[in-house]
């Protein structure tokens, strides 16, 4: 059954072709159900390709298979092939990606009705698809940069996809370059390993000696700057909130479930080569993102912004784990961010939708009573990221405060930071269910809000059901319920173990829980009861971001600007202008020889008589 | 062994004879048709182009794959005295090239309407068909030399013939410096056949001075730069470079598409087949020299393009940056590296081929390639939109299109032999995207403008045009292995070349020195 893995990315990618063709004639809805086919179709057979190797013994290493295509890139001693990789780590991925990825499609069909574009949108979700599955499944790094490359592409697509508005058209761009600087990090590491260890193939990769510490490190860095810019770390993480620009569907499965965690798969797949000196680096860095942008995202007023903020921030804690060296509690906190996430903003997109394109946050309220359904699921989504038990973010976020307390180093403080982004998330996401569901109606005369259709509403309900109890895949509570701990044990060197005592856990759990309620409790007096006053709340410092994007924006539009303008005036005036200065010179040379050049027979008489005159001359002088 | 090798083609058909014969022979046919018949010359001379391009694919697929050497060689005495010999010959280096050339010309005869005298624009084309023919074919030094200079005639006439407003000044400045450059390599054509010759006979055979390597090193390094200088403004290489983008600009779409996908290639292909091959020893010497020239071109290339208003001088800056990759791979010596760099010579000839097409038909329907007028394009023609987008990505290096496997394979060899060089030159595809999502959102994106909503999509010709770029671009870029296990060995063949007439040794990066339980260990080849 493992062998049916070339039909889990080649599914979508037939609906891709299909919709390429006779998109347009199959139109609105039959496109987005041929999309959702192909998609849920992916998602079945990722299910019986995990059977089958769920079938295999792990003990005795039998969870790992390759399938070779054929030959992609053979130069010399280079071989690259196109090939998948079924191991614990990938099939884990395909699922919750399948998963949801189907789900979000289903949704599309109700929130793109009426879009021109109707059944291209399908086509780029499905390109996604394909290329999200190639990223997980590819056995060498060369087919991962393929799916790597193609997610950031249909990620720009996406994102521009309503391009007649400018900043839609932006967002695309910006999108693409920045993440263009994680890819160049991800070339280099590439190159580095080769060059290393001869060859490119995870496989080989994790049974080859260790590299030297210096390259290892540079390695491990270049990775993280690859991870950086696809996940959107410090600093290359100003395209997301501007990728907000997109379809709320796309928001939902490229720009917080999916496409922005491959940074994360990336670093856990390439467990083995991460030395420990940048696994500090990756700590400190997840960490100050996760701070940074839980910041960011207690002043903001657009619906998805916060969100958006609230991604970076959770992307934060995945790289905080993976540098404390628990991987595990990093992949488990990507699928149930990726149920909660999603679910909430496919929930923010059914009350931009039902309020008719609003979403500035302080136009809507008190929506729960024209929304049931949205609010009843939106508040699932926001009790599983707030961290309350036993909702399913309260389980894998535990388990990164712990390995940040465990970590070797700085283990308190990068504790403490995971802490206070705790509350932080506690907070923002509190008072955003306030101002969207609860308190006094807002809104403009002529909105009337209204609930979503069936097709949207359905997967809200099944993403809420998994936000509720995506926990049960690893419990801590008793060793035999970590199941996703004990499924992806082989596939790494040095399985990581939590070393503090049951009194420490449950105690650290505690003060989790209980800053989560600080949180919550301080939005509930502030934004709903108004006892505190809200203005200070939302400083303008933290609403702009710390003007990290528009000092960006700043010097790349001045000094950039500039700097490569004045290399192009210097190729058109210094280099070119001493082309056409040695023209006109060898112009003006021809016309001061010209004169003796007349035509008369007199003048080259008298200059062959000078000449003859002149030789005869020397000659005669050196006879003498 | 000259005469041996021409006892044995004489025997089989001269096909790469023909190759360079049948255009010329096409070229004469349209220039005797009536003038009061202008609507078959063009179709006349695809007809002629086609053959050409028919005749490339049977040298493809007779084209034996595992052999280093020489294929379909053909010798005529010439010049018997001075030992110049009508010879040419095709291997895994030149092969591709030449079937880009066949494939090309055609198409461009078939795309573009020249609006005017069609018949000496045919007859031109043609000319220039066979004259890339022959200077990918010759093995003998005199007869690429008349070949390398033959191809300007007919692409000066197309610029001034056919170009738009400053095509005199375009033409001339392009004709000149091009020739500027070739003169000292007459010279050193001369020198090296005399020089070489000692007590044997002289000769002009490229394999045979190869081998001989009389030179003095010293000698052979002046007459390595005189080659260079040749080469380098014709690839062209910074700085030597401000003739290319006059001349796209000024020149018609045909000569832009030819000037792109096959001209610039004679700068490459002769700095490997009459640079590393000839002389070894000196190409090793100059190396760091060009390798940083071509990564300064691979930035300030993408630099200079970014800031430019008019889009085929994007498209012409953006070509500088692509080929400076191919200048890198070049001088970094390693089967990867001169792999992709024989392979990026293809891509860059399909990917900047068809975007210069496609500039041209939205110049036909604009009237207009100044970036700032167009606005919204996307909106009116999707389709059209849609082919530029997967043309720009396959330029801008995405996975999965060809661009990508060029450039790969060029960075990852040249990491092993100058790492440095490959670590700045990758920040050129952080530099690539900028510059071409920037130009496609202002033409592309945003709201259209009322003429530029009436710009029509693309007609099915246009489309059936375009079509073999994209197949080529998609299928270079999924299942490369054609190509390269037929240039692999030649490129081998020239490393070996190098080890031997230099100190050089390529750097050994073989197989994983894991032991692997199925197949042994891979350390016994």
């Amino acid at each position: 059954m493992v062998e049916l893995v070339w039909l889990v990315p080649t599914l979508p990618l037939l609906g891709f072709c299909l919709l390429l063709v006779t998109g347009r004639m199959l139109g609105e809805p039959r496109a987005g159900w041929v999309a959702t086919a192909a998609a849920a179709g992916s998602f079945l057979v990722t299910l019986v390709v995990f059977i089958g190797l769920l079938g295999k013994d792990s003990d005795k290493g039998e969870r790992s298979y390759e399938f070779i295509l054929f030959e992609w890139l053979p130069a010399g001693s280079l071989r690259v092939e196109a090939g998948f990789l079924v191991d614990p780590l990938s099939i884990t991925m395909a699922l919750f990606v399948t998963g949801v990825g189907a789900l979000i499609h289903l949704y599309s069909i109700g929130y793109m009705h009426g879009d021109p574009k109707y059944s291209k949108f399908f086509l780029y979700l499905n390109l996604f698809l394909f290329s999200m599955l190639m990223l997980v499944f590819g056995n060498n790094l060369v087919v991962t940069f393929l799916g790597w490359e193609g997610v950031g592409a249909c990620s720009y697509f996406l994102i521009s996809f309503w391009h007649q508005r400018e900043s839609a058209a932006t967002a695309g761009k910006k999108a693409f370059v920045t993440n263009r600087v994680g890819d160049w990090g991800f070339m280099i590491a590439t190159f580095a390993i080769w060059s290393a260890l001869g060859t490119v193939t995870y496989t080989e990769i994790s049974r080859s000696p260790a590299m030297s510490a210096a390259t290892g490190t540079a390695v491990s860095l270049l990775l993280f700057v690859a991870a950086a810019g696809k996940s959107a770390q410090l600093p290359l993480y100003v395209w997301l909130p501007d990728a907000m620009e997109g379809p709320t569907p796309v928001s939902a499965m490229v720009h917080a479930a999916t496409m922005v965690t491959s940074g994360v798969y990336l670093l856990v797949r390439m467990n083995n080569v991460l030395t420990d000196d940048a696994l500090l680096i990756i700590a400190v860095v997840g960490g100050a993102t996760a701070l940074f942008a839980a910041l960011c995202a207690v002043a903001q007023h657009d619906i998805k912004k916060v969100l958006a903020y609230s991604t970076i921030s959770q992307l934060g804690y995945m790289f905080l784990a993976i540098g404390s060296g628990a991987y595990v509690a990093a992949i488990f906190h990507v699928i149930t961010h990726a149920f909660f996430k999603a679910l909430l903003f496919l929930g923010s997109g059914s009350v931009i939708h039902g309020m008719h394109d609003e979403q500035d946050m302080r136009k809507m309220g008190a929506l729960r009573v024209a929304m049931p359904i949205t609010a009843a699921t939106f508040i699932v989504g926001w009790l599983a990221i707030a961290g309350v038990p036993p909702f399913a973010g309260f389980w894998s976020k535990d388990e990164i405060l712990l390995a940040a307390w465990e970590q070797k180093n700085i283990g308190p403080l990068l504790w403490a930071v995971g802490l206070v982004t705790a509350l932080l998330t506690a907070y923002y996401m509190s008072r955003q269910v306030i101002l969207v569901f609860f308190g006094e109606q807002r809104w403009e005369e002529d909105v009337h809000p209204h609930e979503s259709t069936w097709t949207m509403t359905t997967p809200l309900c099944v993403l809420a059901g998994a936000a509720i109890v995506g926990g049960a895949i690893n419990l801590p509570l008793v060793k035999d319920w970590l199941i996703l701990e004990h499924f992806l044990e082989p596939i790494f060197h040095h399985p990581h173990h939590f070393s503090s005592g049951t009194t420490t856990k449950i105690i650290l759990a505690i003060v989790s829980v209980v800053a989560g309620l600080i949180g919550i409790s301080v939005a509930v007096l502030s934004w709903l009861m108004r006892r505190i006053p809200t203005e200070p709340l939302e400083p303008e410092f933290l609403e702009n971001a710390m003007y990290v994007d528009a000092t960006y924006a700043r010097v790349v539009g001045g000094a950039g600007t500039s700097g490569f303008q004045k290399t192009a005036d210097f190729d058109a005036e210094i280099v070119d202008g001493t082309v056409n200065r040695i023209g006109r010179l060898v112009m003006k040379l021809g016309q001061l020889i010209q004169p003796t050049q007349s035509g008369y027979m007199r003048n080259y008489a008298v200059g062959v008589a000078v000449g003859a005159v002149a030789i005869v001359a020397v000659l005669a002088w050196g006879l003498l | 062994m000259i005469q041996l090798v021409a006892a044995q083609s004489a025997s089989s058909f001269p096909v790469l004879n023909a190759l360079i014969i049948v255009p010329i022979v096409g070229a004469l046919i349209v220039v005797l048709l009536p003038n009061s018949r202008p609507e078959l010359m063009r179709p006349v001379g695809a007809i002629f182009a086609s053959i050409a391009g028919a005749l490339s694919l049977y040298v493809m697929a007779q084209f034996s794959i595992h052999e280093a050497g020489f294929q379909f060689q053909s010798v005529q005495s010439w010049i018997p005295n001075l030992g110049i010999n009508w010879h040419v010959g095709v291997d895994g280096i030149s092969l591709w090239l030449v079937v880009l050339t066949g494939l090309i010309t055609p198409i461009v005869l078939i795309a573009v309407d020249p609006h005017h005298d069609p018949k000496p624009y045919t007859a031109w084309l043609l000319l220039l068909q066979a004259g890339s023919f022959g200077a990918f074919l010759a093995l003998d030094l005199f007869l690429f030399f008349v070949m390398f200079e033959i191809v300007l005639v007919p692409m000066y006439m197309l610029i001034g013939g056919w170009g738009y407003d400053d095509r005199r000044y375009a033409a001339t400045k392009f004709f000149l410096y091009t020739m500027a450059g070739s003169a000292l390599m007459l010279v050193a054509i001369v020198s090296v056949a005399t020089l070489s010759a000692g007590n044997q006979d002289i000769t002009f055979n490229v394999v045979e001075l190869a081998q001989r390597q009389a030179l003095s090193t010293n000698t052979a390094r002046l007459c390595f730069l005189a080659f260079a200088l040749a080469f380098v403004i014709k690839v062209p290489i910074i700085p030597v470079h401000t003739w290319l983008p006059d001349a796209h600009t000024q020149a018609p779409t045909a000569g832009s598409v030819v000037l792109a996908a096959v001209m610039l290639k004679l700068g490459t292909y002769g700095l490997l087949r009459f640079g590393l091959y000839l002389f070894p020893e000196a190409s090793v010497w100059a190396a760091p020299t060009l390798a940083t020239l071509g990564v300064i071109g691979v930035i300030y290339g993408a630099i200079v393009a970014t800031m430019q208003k008019d889009l085929k001088r994007l498209v012409a800056y953006s070509s500088i940056a692509h080929m400076g990759f191919i200048v890198l791979g070049i001088f970094a010596f390693t089967t990867q590296s001169l792999e992709g760099g024989v392979l990026q010579m293809i891509n860059h000839g399909l990917s900047t081929g068809a975007l210069f097409l496609m500039v041209g038909m939205l110049y036909e329907r604009r009237k207009t390639r100044a970036i700032e007028e167009l606005s919204g394009i996307q909106s009116a023609a999707p389709v059209f939109a849609g082919f530029f987008t997967v043309v720009m990505l396959s330029s801008i290096g995405v996975p999965g299109l060809n661009g990508f496997v060029g450039e790969f394979l060029v960075l990852i060899g040249s990491y092993e032999t100058r790492r440095w060089w490959t670590v700045i030159a990758a920040t050129g595809v952080i530099l690539a995207a900028l510059y071409l999502l920037w130009a496609y959102q202002r033409v592309f994106h945003g709201e259209p403008t009322p003429e530029d909503e009436q710009t029509p999509d693309l007609t099915l010709k246009e489309g059936l045009v375009l079509t073999p770029f994209i197949v080529g671009i998609v299928f270079l870029g999924l299942y490369p292995k054609p190509l390269l296990e037929r240039i692999e060995p030649a490129v081998d063949d020239l490393i070996a070349h190098l080890e031997h007439h230099s100190d050089y040794v390529q750097p050994d990066i073989g197989a994983p020195v894991v032991v692997d339980e199925n197949h042994g260990s891979e350390d016994d080849h």
